[in-house]
């Protein structure tokens, strides 16, 4: 990009401190199902024992690394903010994404919690538009905010007639 | 129409009943060959108690759906009864209708009866409502009933009248070659229906056995490409016979097109956000395009023959494409041909470049390894078809990048891309309703950034792939003001992004 080019701001707030720990838990979750599986296989089938212990082995060591690097580097990233006339937000790291979409447009506001992200005290708030490729989701919010968003988005969603299309 | 409870026409018990004896008459024939083998008695003991069984039971079924299910088409909304042990109720908003399709297949036909497809383009499955069937008259009132409303009176006319000529076009689309190997494919699964298969095999080895094994690739591919020719001819004929595109009052397209199944399809015009000008590499190499509209509430998700209802225009000369597209938006000249397209950064071509060689690398890549460890022929295949592939792949790569393009011509933004399927999209500026940038690693690098265009309508968004990250955030500012704005900055002062 040279220099004088327009670009897009981060958006204001960065997400929930403790989304750095729920990332992690994911991330862990989803590396160790196979690693304890491979493992507990490696124990009860001696002759092949080598070859399901080495995979756990490059599978944990390569879980280890993104468990520690990503979800730092997402929380650099990850960043959303809600103004008079419009959401924005900010995600991905290999795939960085910047969404807009006007609280005119908006559809539907959803409040969800996974089972670990509940544990963290976090929310996801998800808006949607009427386009079928234009939902922008907040990651990564403290429960009582969420709601606070959530509420905001749906008042000002309502002051709008139409179908929104 | 009558605010009535109506029924379905009762006709549906014999065409259902028609309909289960050709699948049991399918389905019963190979199994019957097969058995044989036992005995002729054991044959017919098995198949025809099975097939009266499947006979009945499909027409039953059809009959109890029928006393089951009634509709109404009231002042204010449609509705829809059906299910005898769950009861399912469907009622649609009359001022939410966007589409009314009707379909007719042959075994319809003879008992002159159609099948009525009622859309609101929302949610997928819940939006719609299916009246199959109902005689020709009804569902002919019915559309038009439903989809006219609009307050003032709108010109009508015809677009575009079907052209045998265009026949032409039809074996250059992606469907021949498609349609080829599956008949290779569908002829062994014959074949191995009635235990032939090792058969046919041998019997085709033995055949190309002087040709040698290029000779023999040249000849299976060569008779896959006739058959996909004349599949995607019959397909051609049946899809499109005698198509017109009209324009109905009350503001309707209307598309009606088909030679066994005829297909009428109606869309709103005010749902209309925009035009998709599509040529696949062979259509447009013989100078001809197809036009899809970009509208709401066409069917959706996991519907199929989604692009077959956005089709309003088969693949024809650009010239006639390009009027066609302008009379759907009801512009002088399309914005696909008026615009002056900005070409992407030479970036974007290195990109190209990399995927193309990449994608020919990872075909070449098992072809080495194998030839490494088994046999020597697999190499000299694997430098033979490179030769070949590198040259293709790398003019594909430069003609995607010379595809691409941007810009904005009055109310639209126009985007172009794609070298085997290029697309330009010409859409409406209002009907945008979010952007997404996205920039992969690489991208970032390159200073290349994809920006999409959310929309209501078509596949929900259209994006200007590759473009230099300044300018494509400056033409989404451009094209919808205000929306972008409050969340731009100048660089030098800031270094995050």
């Amino acid at each position: 990009m040279t220099d004088g080019d327009i670009r897009l701001r981060p958006p204001r707030h960065p997400v929930d401190r403790r989304s750095v720990g729920w990332w992690s838990t994911n991330l862990i979750l989803l590396f160790a199902t196979p690693v304890v599986v491979l493992v507990l296989l490696g124990a009860l089938i001696r002759p092949a024992r080598f070859w399901l212990v080495a995979p756990a082995v490059v599978i944990a060591v390569a879980g280890l690394v993104l468990v520690l690097a990503l979800p730092r580097w997402w929380f650099r990233v990850h960043r959303w903010e809600v103004t008079e006339t419009a959401v924005y937000t900010r995600t991905g790291f290999f795939w960085q994404e910047w969404r807009v979409a006007p609280l005119s447009r908006i559809q539907t506001v959803d409040t969800r919690r996974g089972p670990v992200e509940q544990r963290f005290g976090l929310s996801t708030v998800v808006v949607t538009t009427a386009s079928a490729k234009g939902a922008v989701t907040m990651p990564g919010l403290d429960h009582a905010l969420a709601e606070e968003v959530a509420e905001q988005l749906t008042v000002a969603t309502q002051a709008v007639p139409g179908d929104a299309t | 129409m009558s605010p009535e409870w109506q029924r379905f026409d009762r006709r549906a018990v014999p065409v259902s009943a028609i309909f289960m004896t050709g699948v049991a008459v399918m389905a019963g024939v190979p199994s019957a060959i097969g058995l044989s083998d036992i005995s002729v008695a054991v044959a017919l003991g098995w198949v025809l108690p099975g097939a009266v069984l499947v006979v009945v039971a499909g027409t039953v079924a059809e009959w109890l759906r029928l006393r089951y299910s009634r509709y109404r088409v009231g002042p204010e909304r449609v509705e829809l009864h059906t299910g005898m042990l769950i009861r399912n109720r469907r009622s649609l908003q009359r001022d939410r209708i966007r589409t009314v399709d009707v379909t007719a297949n042959p075994l319809l036909r003879v008992f002159g009866l159609v099948s009525v497809r009622i859309g609101t383009g929302e949610h997928a499955e819940k939006g719609t409502v299916r009246l199959n069937p109902v005689t020709r008259a009804t569902g002919d009132e019915l559309r038009r009933t439903l989809l006219d409303r609009a307050a003032e009176p709108v010109a009508d006319g015809t677009l575009a009248v079907f052209d045998p000529g265009w026949i032409r076009y039809a074996p250059l689309s992606f469907v021949a070659p498609l349609l080829g190997a599956s008949a290779v494919g569908g002829a062994l699964n014959v074949a191995d229906w009635v235990g032939l298969s090792g058969g046919l095999v041998e019997w085709t080895i033995d055949r190309l056995g002087g040709l040698g094994l290029i000779g023999g690739i040249a000849v299976l591919a060569g008779v896959a490409l006739v058959l996909g020719v004349i599949g995607a001819l019959g397909l051609w004929v049946e899809m499109w016979w005698s198509y017109r595109l009209d324009r109905e009052p009350g503001g309707t397209l209307r598309v009606r097109r088909g030679l066994l199944t005829t297909r009428s399809i109606s869309v709103e015009e005010q749902r209309v956000r925009g035009v998709d000008l599509v040529e696949a590499l062979g259509t447009r190499l013989a100078g001809a395009a197809r036009v899809d509209v970009v509208a709401t509430g066409l069917a959706t998700g996991a519907e199929q023959n989604k692009a077959q209802h956005s089709t309003l225009l088969p693949a024809a000369p650009t010239e006639l494409a390009q009027r066609v597209a302008a009379g759907i938006l009801r512009e002088p000249v399309s914005p696909t041909e008026a615009v002056q397209l900005t070409p992407h950064p030479v970036a974007a071509r290195g990109r190209r470049l990399r995927w193309a060689l990449a994608g020919v690398l990872a075909g070449e890549f098992p072809l080495v390894l194998l030839g490494v460890l088994l046999t020597e022929v697999l190499l000299h295949i694997a430098w033979i078809s490179a030769l070949v592939a590198v040259p293709v792949a790398v003019a594909l790569a430069v003609d995607a990048y010379r595809s691409l393009g941007h810009g904005i011509h009055g109310d639209y933004l126009v985007a172009r891309s794609g070298s085997v399927r290029r697309s330009t999209v010409a859409l409406q500026r209002r009907g945008i309703i979010g952007w997404t940038v996205r920039q992969s690693v690489f991208q970032r690098r390159a200073g290349l950034a994809t920006v999409r265009a959310t929309t209501a309508a078509g596949s929900g968004a259209y994006s200007i792939r590759d473009v230099a990250a300044g300018r494509g955030i400056e033409v989404a500012d451009a094209a919808v003001p205000g929306l972008l704005t409050p969340f731009l900055e100048e660089p030098p002062q800031q270094l995050d992004l």
